[in-house]
């Protein structure tokens, strides 16, 4: 346990370490974030209160979406796929900590070095320009837990697509797929509240709404009292089924793994 | 020209013939690369879904402006994508290598790495533009026909001189790669919808400052017919021709600029 926290705050340290990169970054995230924003605002101009939503319950939700980008990784990928592929991966393994924690707290480290540089530009520039609806101090509150369980529930899909690489020896196929899946159904590109009927309700009970639907609607105040514990719930709920298959897939890896070479 | 032409397919066909070394691979690569592609297909069919028309449009109108725009982007995108990884060859010194090779660095540089994969985007943008073509509300006249190949080899060179001339500032600002992807992948999603959704002075942006207006919108309007919300004059709907070949322009002086000025990173 002792040194997860250093393994944290390294990771932390290796991604702020290009403060200008990050920057860019968000200022493209802003950019998208202003279209988006516009996008529904048009539908909400003809639809107004769809979902329960407000204009201003939308245009704060497509920010939100835009500052989380870099923190839950909604496009994919974790260092340690790379790792696998060339056989790095056998010293992970020899070290005294287990595989999944050590990357846990690494993908944690980068998570908030990512939300310190890349989710301000996006929330202030959105804040400013349109309507906004600001949380109330305990949503925020409640937003910061909820956004780490995001990162959680990220963390525990992405690290099973990179456990695959010891199967199929290239992950582009599994990532391929699962970036469908979490940026469709994660609100990513619309927010579930726009999808109709049964297609709605199914996106809300898969894991990819814990990584953004959830955490905007906590953000937007739409959980109050038993509602949130609830919605935290349904987040640590799908965190605990992906890191208990993680670490059973984590333990066959194990045994499936040959280092080749000398 | 024709010899710059001639090694471009060379190296091109010398990637391809390397990818397909893993043919399954290449063929799930380009359908993953169609669909991801498509989901913004999907969010149009969404949005139309809950209403029939959004900022005065109906969806075949907005999957018209989608199809003219995704084929002029992925077509953009497949020739001169990879020159957005111009600052990671400046910061890895690999660009010094392509200088003292016998090819334009940006041949070199465009079909770096050139996978089939990139296909894949060219299929839901051709399958929504058949299907727009076939349902939008629109008398067809020769000269509205004419227009939509013209629209999309327009939208295609301002989209390519894009390329080259974000890829070009980064000889300069060897880390704006983030940020010039507002205005690449930006642009392709943004000239997917009909620009009475966005603001005004948003619009003007997008029309004077880095012309996306002309990849589509403006002669979308001509074949649409439909009114300008900035009221420019109807000349501004056949400009898209000229307005390609001002950005090209552009992108050239801007690439041989930073080429010449190029002063490798040293050891």
């Amino acid at each position: 346990m002792g040194v997860l926290p250093w393994v944290w705050w390294y990771g932390f340290r290796r991604h702020t370490a290009y403060p200008l990169g990050s920057l860019t970054e968000s200022l493209t995230n802003t950019m998208f974030g202003f279209m988006r924003a516009y996008v529904l605002l048009a539908l909400w101009d003809v639809r107004p209160s769809l979902g329960g939503y407000e204009a201003v319950d939308a245009v704060t939700f497509c920010f939100i979406t835009q500052a989380l980008i870099g923190p839950v990784q909604i496009f994919g990928g974790m260092d340690l796929t790379e790792r696998i592929r060339n056989g790095d991966v056998a010293i992970d393994l020899y070290r005294p900590v287990g595989l999944q924690g050590w990357w846990l707290a690494d993908d944690l480290g980068r998570a908030a070095g990512s939300l310190v540089l890349r989710a301000g530009p996006p929330l202030l520039a959105g804040a400013l320009v349109f309507p906004f609806r600001p949380p109330a101090p305990e949503n925020l509150a409640a937003f910061t837990v909820a956004t780490v369980l995001a990162v959680t529930v990220s963390f525990g899909l992405r690290y099973l697509v990179a456990l695959g690489m010891f199967w199929l020896h290239d992950d582009r196929g599994l990532q391929a797929v699962t970036l469908v899946m979490s940026l469709f159904f994660s609100g990513m590109i619309l927010p579930l509240v726009v999808f109709p009927g049964r297609l709605g309700t199914v996106a809300h009970a898969l894991p990819w709404a814990a990584q953004i639907q959830v955490p905007a609607d906590v953000f937007l105040g739409r959980y109050t009292g038993a509602g949130l514990l609830g919605a935290l719930a349904f987040q640590a709920a799908w965190a605990a089924v992906l890191l208990a298959a993680g670490a059973l897939v984590t333990r066959a890896a194990r045994r499936k793994l040959v280092v080749h070479g000398g | 020209m024709a010899d710059t032409v001639r090694m471009y397919g060379l190296l091109v066909w010398a990637w391809i013939r390397a990818a397909a070394q893993y043919p399954v691979s290449m063929v799930l690569l380009a359908l993953a690369t169609a669909v991801v592609t498509g989901l913004d297909v999907a969010a149009i069919v969404l949005l139309f879904s809950q209403a029939p028309r959004i900022a005065g449009f109906a969806a075949p109108e907005v999957l018209f402006l989608y199809g003219t725009s995704a084929l002029a982007f992925g077509v953009s995108d497949i020739l001169l994508g990879t020159t957005e990884r111009l600052g990671y060859h400046v910061r890895q010194g690999t660009l010094d290598a392509m200088l003292v090779r016998p090819v334009s660095p940006l041949v070199q540089i465009a079909t770096e790495e050139f996978s089939p994969r990139r296909f894949g985007k060219l299929v839901p943008a051709v399958l929504v533009l058949a299907y727009a073509l076939a349902n939008a509300d629109v008398p067809w006249t020769p000269g509205r026909v004419a227009m939509v190949p013209v629209m999309v080899l327009s939208g295609t060179a301002i989209f390519g001189g894009l390329w080259v001339l974000t890829g070009a500032m980064q000889f300069v600002l060897i880390d704006s790669h983030g940020a010039s992807k507002s205005v690449t992948y930006g642009g392709a999603f943004l000239t997917q919808y009909p620009m009475t959704m966005f603001a005004r002075d948003f619009v003007r942006g997008v029309t004077f400052a880095v012309p996306l207006a002309f990849v589509n919108w403006q002669p979308a309007l001509y074949v649409l017919d439909r009114p300008d919300p900035l009221g420019l004059p109807a000349a501004a709907r056949f400009a898209s021709p000229a307005v390609a070949v001002l950005v090209c322009a552009l992108g050239a002086v801007a690439w041989r600029a930073g080429l010449r000025h190029y002063r490798s990173t040293g050891s």
